[in-house]
């Protein structure tokens, strides 16, 4: 019987205690963080080092079984489903920082070290890692990096693209692939390290990523600006960055977040408030002040009520706590969320802050919008009950039509979140047909029996 | 044995609460024992994806989803950080109790839930034998937890280290006590606990000394037993029911206004659990546990928000060495109590010292740590090992089950310190100044 050869040799290579099959456990790896249909793999194996990493991959090419990698699960895309002949590697025990190089300014790490232990890890070093993804307590950094992962900090620091420097991983036939390097520039053979990053794991299984790291900046400012309409706070985002300034951060939260935040945290915002935006900027101390003043400028003479700054860090946490809140209160207010993340050019933010509130009336659903303004990245979050089939339907109408308003606007399907399994249908009227050939038949030419995460990314082969 | 369709069906009484989970993974981040296992049937999210397929009547039958169910710590650290709000600790609560009603309690749960913890009497009977005969198959280990050891190798002891019982317990020394209010102008009930009776009675005698001092009138029934969450954590609603039941009878012959623990487990127990699982019919009952519950205090609350206390400045003598303070899960997650102990320590001359994690469970769990103990020391290490790293020589813990885990892995690694409650530190404070 397969089934049972095949958990038989993965024993063989991690020991029993590393292999899971039973039907329990493999409930437990059938979904992610997407609101999708779970799917049951056959089952489910945790190596503790690369070399064994390597032995399953070459186990797994040889039977021909699909493999997803899973690392903390909280996939919004489906990209951790795993397909139902399937084996699911957990990356949960490759979870060592190997070096924190204070030197050269890079860190190398397993792909299952958690986002929030590496930054705390460099930060105590005066050494700062920026991609601040929103599950960052929990997510992995092999996730962040297969996804090409965001966070609050991409207006200034960008996203998880632009930290990694190298990638080596083990590709379809259990071949172990090395690329870019430990030096701040490379430029031999392919850029293989960039072509894994938001490869979704249908190119190669990570067992190493070197990630860039940047001084901590030396001071930050925060403060809170609180609108009459969401217009208002919108074209200030717009002003913002037209004037030159790139704060670290610069979030919305709209009038029904506000009201969502305030119920759950009674935090004291203005329930009236069309909008708030959030601000952040950091840097050298003389530039923090007078970009702080600027910013606070801006605000008020596009029409802000009030521009409160945070004198020291409780009040900064304050503010910031509000933010982080936003996705919990939404969360309470209905059993089920869909947490979109449709991202246009930051200049076109006004138009599709308008378009959310036409569409949220046009299928009277409930659309609680906040986000990171400044880069362009808003995440419409729908709030529903996905038992209600007649509710259902009309969410998922709103949602094509999310994805089709971006577009037009010379957007992206997702800024953050990745294409997985959630948005692969919806791939090619982004990029268009020639494209999704392209990396259809690069997937091909890769990996020839569709085994590493197949029906993820560029849909089916 | 009834079938799994019907068993799905009382399952499906929890999907209104299950629906609430998001699937976001967070849970992960905090569970004591996801971080030693990785695995996602040990974490919250893992668990409410099995009983919803459970309910969905996905499995033959329900032993893999009751084993995996039963691997927790019921530490609630998933649900004080739940970006949802999912009830995880009610859940899996109710869950046990569907489970175990589905398929019968064992036997020896049987002998040990309906027989004995269910009726105090036959309850201290056989615990004030264990006291007697217990220096015969341990031996003491002369350190500063003064704990004890099994003297040949012992499947049911294993290598743990524990506090002895008590030569007398708690009521056997004050079998019922009832003093006139004082200088407060309050009167307090105590509800003693199990542990603290059996295991620490030096506790309790010091409430009575510290309630003495502030003039507090106290009440202490005869005949308590347990609060009943070691008949709940394993299913058992029906011996749970009767001792509430039992307790409600004993607390309303006397007015009081708070009923006091110095047990953070049985705080968290009576105040969430008495009214939300208490099943039994009587009319009357069910309104008089919620007021009874709401009157309900952990003992550090108490003392720090209704009594003024002796401030530190007035001490006369030496001041108090360094203390660090654990965090007992069902003090500060369950209830948010995590300021009053600290406060209490400082009112106590003592400087107090924050151990890295103070919040992390200690891994004892109860039953947890009964049937997995390997894991359960692997948890414990870690906090023995942030205890160590203070270098403080007290540590201080407001619930007496976290001070007997803790005690057993300080007992182990040899650690010069003291495992002491909050209360013990005032009372000491009291008596020296």
């Amino acid at each position: 019987m397969k089934k049972k050869t095949i958990i038989d040799e993965l024993k063989k290579i991690v020991g029993a205690e590393n292999v899971l099959a039973d039907n329990e456990d493999m409930v437990t790896y059938s979904y992610d963080a997407a609101v999708l249909d779970a799917v049951i793999p056959i089952a489910a194996v945790m190596p503790e080092n690369s070399g064994e990493l390597g032995k399953i991959v070459k186990l797994c090419s040889e039977y021909c079984l699909p493999m997803t990698v899973r690392g903390a699960g909280t996939n919004l895309s489906g990209g951790t489903i795993p397909h139902n002949s399937g084996v699911v590697i957990l990356t949960g025990k490759l979870n060592a920082i190997l070096e924190i190089n204070e030197a050269d300014m890079y860190a190398v790490v397993q792909p299952g070290v958690v986002t929030a232990t590496l930054a705390a890890a460099v930060e105590k070093k005066g050494l700062f890692y920026p991609p601040d993804p929103g599950s960052q307590a929990v997510s992995t950094i092999g996730g962040n990096v297969a996804e090409n992962a965001g966070g609050l900090r991409g207006l200034k620091y960008g996203v998880t693209k632009d930290y990694v420097m190298g990638v080596s991983f083990y590709d379809a036939h259990g071949e172990h692939v090395r690329s870019g390097s430990r030096t701040v520039k490379c430029a031999t053979g392919y850029n293989l390290a960039g072509l894994m990053v938001g490869s979704e794991g249908t190119l190669g299984v990570m067992d190493e990523i070197v990630l860039k790291l940047i001084p901590l900046p030396k001071a930050r400012k925060s403060m809170v600006a609180v609108y009459k309409t969401i217009e208002q706070a919108s074209k200030t985002v717009a002003a913002i960055i037209a004037d030159r300034i790139v704060p670290a951060t610069l979030e919305l939260l709209d009038n029904f977040t506000i009201r969502a935040v305030e119920s759950y945290s009674k935090a004291g915002l203005p329930l009236d408030a069309g909008a708030l935006l959030l601000i952040e900027v950091d840097g050298h101390p003389g530039q923090v002040e007078e970009d702080g003043l600027r910013v606070e400028e801006l605000c008020r003479e596009f029409g802000a009520d009030s521009v409160k700054v945070a004198t020291d860090e409780n009040e900064r946490d304050r503010i910031w706590a509000a933010r982080r809140s936003a996705l919990s209160a939404l969360a309470k207010l209905k059993p089920t969320l869909v947490l979109e993340d449709a991202t246009v050019p930051r200049s076109k933010i006004p138009a599709m802050v308008k378009s959310l509130q036409e569409i949220s009336q046009k299928y009277d659903i409930s659309i609680g919008t906040f986000g990171h303004a400044g880069d362009g990245n808003l995440h419409p979050t729908i709030l529903t009950d996905k038992r209600n089939k007649e509710e259902w339907l009309r969410v998922e109408q709103a949602i094509e039509e999310i994805f089709d308003r971006a577009l037009e606007l010379g957007g992206t399907l997702s800024g953050e979140h990745g294409t997985g399994l959630a948005k692969a249908p919806f791939l090619e009227r982004e990029v268009g047909r020639s494209s999704i050939l392209f990396s259809r038949r690069l997937r091909k030419a890769l990996d020839p029996n569709n085994i590493l995460n197949p029906g993820k990314v560029t849909g089916a082969l | 044995m009834n079938d799994m369709k019907s068993l799905a069906q009382r399952v499906k009484e929890l999907e209104d609460q299950l629906v609430v989970c998001i699937r976001c993974g967070t849970c992960q981040s905090v569970c004591p024992l996801f971080e030693q296992t990785h695995r996602e049937a040990d974490v919250a999210r893992g668990k409410l994806a099995l009983l919803d397929g459970l309910g969905k009547n996905m499995f033959d039958n329900p032993n893999g989803v009751e084993e995996r169910l039963n691997r927790c710590l019921l530490c609630g650290s998933c649900a004080a950080n739940c970006p949802s709000g999912v009830n995880v600790v009610e859940i899996f609560i109710k869950a046990r109790a569907i489970l175990a009603e589905y398929k019968g309690l064992s036997p020896a749960k049987q002998v040990i839930f309906k027989k004995l913890l269910s009726d105090p009497k036959t309850f201290d009977f056989f615990t004030e034998l264990a006291g007697k005969f217990q220096g015969v198959f341990t031996k003491k280990d002369k350190n500063p937890q003064a704990t004890s050891c099994a003297r040949v190798i012992s499947p049911l002891l294993d290598n743990r280290h524990f506090p002895s019982m008590a030569e007398k317990s708690f009521h056997r020394l004050t079998p019922r006590l009832n003093t006139p209010v004082g200088k407060s102008g309050i009167k307090v009930a105590l509800f003693t606990g199990c542990i603290i009776d059996k295991v620490f009675p030096r506790i309790a005698n010091d409430v009575i000394e510290v309630f003495k001092h502030h003039g507090i009138g106290l009440y202490i029934p005869d005949g308590q037993g347990c609060c009943g969450i070691p008949a709940l954590a394993s299913g058992d609603r029906k011996s749970f029911t009767k001792l509430v039941a039992h307790h409600i009878g004993l607390f309303e012959r006397e007015k009081f206004d708070y009923l006091v623990t110095a047990c953070a487990t049985c705080t968290s127990t009576i105040k969430k659990l008495w009214p939300s699982i208490y099943e039994g019919k009587e009319s009357g009952t069910r309104a008089k546990i919620g007021k009874l519950s709401e009157k309900t205090l952990d003992i550090n609350q108490f003392l720090v928000n209704s009594v003024s206390l002796d401030p530190r400045d007035e001490i006369h003598g030496t001041k108090g060495g360094p203390v660090t303070y654990h965090d007992p899960c069902h003090l500060k997650k369950s209830l948010g109590v995590a300021r009053e102990p600290r406060q209490l320590i400082k009112a106590s001359g003592h400087e107090l010292v924050e151990m890295e994690g103070a919040d992390k469970c200690c891994g004892m769990g109860g039953s947890f740590n009964l049937y997995h103990y390997g894991i359960s020391s692997r948890i414990g290490t870690l906090k023995q090992q942030s205890i160590s790293d203070t270098h403080c020589d007290t540590v201080a813990t407001g619930c007496p089950a976290c001070m007997i885990q803790i005690s057993d892995m300080l007992a182990k690694s040899g650690a010069q310190v003291k495992v002491k409650h909050p209360l013990e530190l005032y009372a000491d404070f009291l008596r020296n100044r």
